[in-house]
């Protein structure tokens, strides 16, 4: 019998703190099987956020820098500027990347700067304990809408993808999901592709990935997997957005109906 | 006979390979871990295919496959 | 080496600093200190340096972050807003020990405040800035030359130490003209010993990591107490000053930057017409001359502070003599005294000492009995102020650019 999977040598090898079912862990460890296979990992510097994901530092076995909320982008474009040979990524959720670092995400895309987002969307601001996020959907409670989102108050969600996709600067916009393991091994051959585009010098790459925040969202896991498709795709629809050689895709699953 | 090996040091019981399972072999333990958790377990014999999809899923990479 | 050139003050920040081996540079748009992005973006990629225009000061400084971490020489400038905006970065730079060199040619404010030339920001440069305990190196030329030589100062400073060295300027030294000469050989990045600590191929090496949190227990303070310890060794070994006709002087002004320049102006005038007057002039505001001005204190009567703020500077200069010599003040918040004011104010002085007996004058009275103070000489400064208020105002606002 032969063992089919392993500890992958991009994550450093020690149990991670995130909650039970938490999205967090199941892209970790896609990063650092990416790193592996890629054999990029002793050139690879990451970026962790402010965030529940802050640990990223600990977590992910290569360099890690962890900075100012937000600031992804911008430390991200300091660092490859500075050492082109290596391999930068930023690691952020949708409070950092979408609220606070909205200005460092849309000019780091329109200046294309050759480094590998990887966005976590899971809806509500995880760290701070389950505030509104700038992708919290409309109707969604969270501690700062507490009857829900309404758009008379808090206005729309932001869907960054799309958002993103009006850049020319933007080359790889990817919106995947790890609520099926099906959907996991997309969000996987996505997340590589994004980190293929930068060895290949093809510039700003994006990879959002919807993401379970079950303590958050009041939810077990298994009913907060059903809150992704029910509630998440609907307003976040998967597919590739835009890709290095042709300017815009379309959605090829989700959307609302 | 293919298998899946749960440590229970790393599962937190979240089920979320439960869902992944194409042929059900999963299913949470009665007993508490020792990180306090009911961790998963495979509940069948001759079940697992193998096809590593349980452990795509998982967020604590406490699932190993074997073939 | 060698060789003077005329140039604008700005101008000999960003050269100085590309010759002391600065590769990146990233900024954003603010009056007065334009010439130094201006500068950089042509003449770095020329050195196979990287110029960055960023989105906005936070972002210039996050890049700043970025790129101190793999280990080159870093540089960003900007003015007072500017500064202010990227203070959270600088915070974060000084948690996580990088190195790095930063401008700020201060103008008026709070607020927008004017483009004029200030040194309202003292606090904020010499108390650390942002948010958390540290400090930086604060080094305040007075001169286009050391406008240019003080930015390698300010990066091997930071490296030995590391943390962030910066350089307390302001428009009037920024936008004037003088000779310089850069009193140094230009330094070969290539040639700098490798950091232990910078990001970049980990092959063969542990993983590294900079960051400036730590949640373990009691950790924090540990390297908050590491930190603090280095503070004092800088503080010890790092002091820079400039002491001029203060041995046999009555009064000594104290003022650094351009104030100090105006200062010398007025010593002259006023040492032409027979007063023992001497200039103190710190060059690191910190680590502060504590030593050597409390120094002063059984040699001269009384010291005099001249500062483009509301009395900041001053604060720094009390607490270093602790009350053993009488401190004056005068204050322009946003305003440029002249050399005739100075005079004024050094001849006021000057009149004090003679009428009191040493000991009075040592005495800790000094000014600034906040309630009931009927003070004549607080009631003078306040006419100077608004004979100064009213002169600005003639003057107009110069320029429309914000
Ligand atoms: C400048 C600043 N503002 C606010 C915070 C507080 N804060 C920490 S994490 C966070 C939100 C994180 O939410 P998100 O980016 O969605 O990540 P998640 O925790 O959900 O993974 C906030 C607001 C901070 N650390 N710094
Ligand atoms: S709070 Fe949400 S995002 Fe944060 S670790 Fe827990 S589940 Fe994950
Ligand atoms: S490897 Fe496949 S068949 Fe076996 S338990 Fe996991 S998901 Fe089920
Ligand atoms: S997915 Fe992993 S952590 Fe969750 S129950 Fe299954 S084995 Fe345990």
């Amino acid at each position: 019998m032969q063992q089919v999977n392993k500890w992958p040598s991009g994550l450093v090898n020690k149990p991670l703190r995130y909650c039970p079912g938490c999205g967090h862990g199941i892209v970790h460890r896609i990063v650092g099987e990416c790193l592996e296979e890629l054999g990029i990992r002793e050139r690879t510097v990451g970026i962790a956020p402010v965030g529940c994901s802050v640990f990223a530092d600990e977590y992910f076995n290569c360099d890690m820098i962890q900075g100012p909320h937000g600031r992804g982008p911008a430390i991200a474009t300091g660092i490859k500027r500075s050492k082109p040979e290596c391999i930068v990524f930023s690691y952020q959720g949708d409070g950092d990347l979408a609220s606070i670092g909205m200005a460092e995400t849309v000019h780091s895309a329109a200046r294309s700067e050759n480094i590998t987002v990887i966005f976590i969307n899971n809806a509500i601001y995880g760290m701070t304990g389950g505030q509104m996020a700038p992708t919290t959907l409309i109707g969604q409670q969270a501690s700062t809408c507490p009857r829900g989102r309404t758009v008379q108050a808090n206005g729309y969600p932001i869907r960054v993808c799309e958002l993103l996709a009006q850049l020319e600067g933007a080359r790889y916009l990817e919106r995947t999901s790890t609520h099926t393991a099906a959907h996991v091994i997309k969000a996987k051959k996505a997340i590589r592709q994004a980190f293929q585009n930068q060895i290949d010098g093809k510039g700003f790459s994006l990879v959002e990935v919807l993401s379970i925040c079950p303590t958050n969202w009041g939810l077990t896991p298994l009913q907060s997997l059903k809150f992704v498709t029910e509630k998440m795709m609907p307003m976040y629809p998967l597919g590739v957005f835009r890709t290095p050689d042709a300017a815009a895709g379309a959605a090829t699953e989700g959307g609302a109906a | 006979m293919p298998e899946i090996k749960v440590d229970e040091k790393l599962c937190k019981g979240c089920e979320l390979c439960t869902t992944a399972c194409p042929k059900q072999c999963i299913a949470m333990s009665d007993q508490f871990s020792v990180t306090g958790y009911y961790p998963a377990k495979l509940a069948k014999q001759d079940c697992c295919t193998g096809c590593g999809l349980c452990a795509q899923i998982c967020p604590d990479l406490a699932i190993t496959v074997f073939k | 080496m060698g060789e003077k050139i005329l140039m604008k003050g700005n101008e000999a920040l960003a050269e100085g600093a590309i010759r002391a081996g600065c590769r990146f540079f990233s900024g954003y748009p603010i009056t007065p200190q334009n010439e130094v992005p201006e500068y950089m973006s042509w003449r770095l990629p020329d050195e196979g340096g990287t110029f960055i225009q960023a989105e906005s000061e936070v972002a210039a400084i996050n890049m700043i972050y970025g790129a101190a971490a793999t280990g080159i020489r870093a540089m960003t400038s900007s003015s007072s807003p500017g500064i202010s905006l990227k203070q959270e970065g600088i915070s974060y730079c000084a948690g996580a020990d990088l190195p790095f060199f930063y401008a700020n040619v201060v103008r008026g404010g709070p607020g927008l405040g004017n483009i004029a030339a200030a040194q309202g920001d003292y606090n904020q440069s010499v108390r650390g800035g942002g948010h958390g305990d540290y400090r930086v190196i604060v080094m305040a030329p007075n001169s286009v030359d050391e406008m240019g030589n003080f930015p390698k100062l300010c990066f091997e400073l930071a490296e030995k130490y590391r943390m962030p060295a910066m350089v307390l300027a302001d428009g009037i030294l920024g936008q004037m003209m003088e000779p310089i000469e850069f009193k140094f050989e230009r330094v070969d990045p290539a040639k700098l010993p490798a950091k232990d600590w910078a990001l970049g191929n980990s092959a063969g090496r542990a993983k590294r990591v900079v960051k400036s949190y730590d949640l373990r227990e009691g950790e924090l303070e540990k390297i908050n107490l590491r930190r603090m310890a280095a503070y004092r060794k800088i503080e010890q070994d790092e002091v820079r000053f400039e002491a001029k006709n203060c041995e046999g002087a009555d009064l000594v002004v104290v003022a650094y930057g351009t104030s100090s320049r105006i200062a010398a102006g007025a010593i002259k005038l006023a040492r032409d017409k027979g007063l023992k007057v001497g200039l103190f002039r710190p060059i690191t505001l910190w680590p502060f001359p504590k030593k050597q001005l409390a120094g002063l204190a059984g040699k001269a009567k009384k010291l005099l502070v001249v500062e483009m703020s509301m009395g900041q500077f001053v604060d720094d200069v009390r607490l270093a003599v602790n009350g053993a010599i009488a401190v004056d003040l005068y204050a322009r918040p946003a305003g440029i005294p002249s050399a005739e004011e100075v005079m004024a104010e050094i001849e006021k002085a000057c009149q004090g000492i003679k009428a009191a007996p040493a000991a009075t004058a040592a005495a800790p009275k000094q000014r600034g009995r906040p309630k009931g103070s009927k003070n004549k000489k607080t009631k003078a400064k306040r006419t100077v102020r608004k004979r100064a208020a009213r002169k600005q105002a003639k003057r107009g606002r110069k320029g429309g650019r914000r």
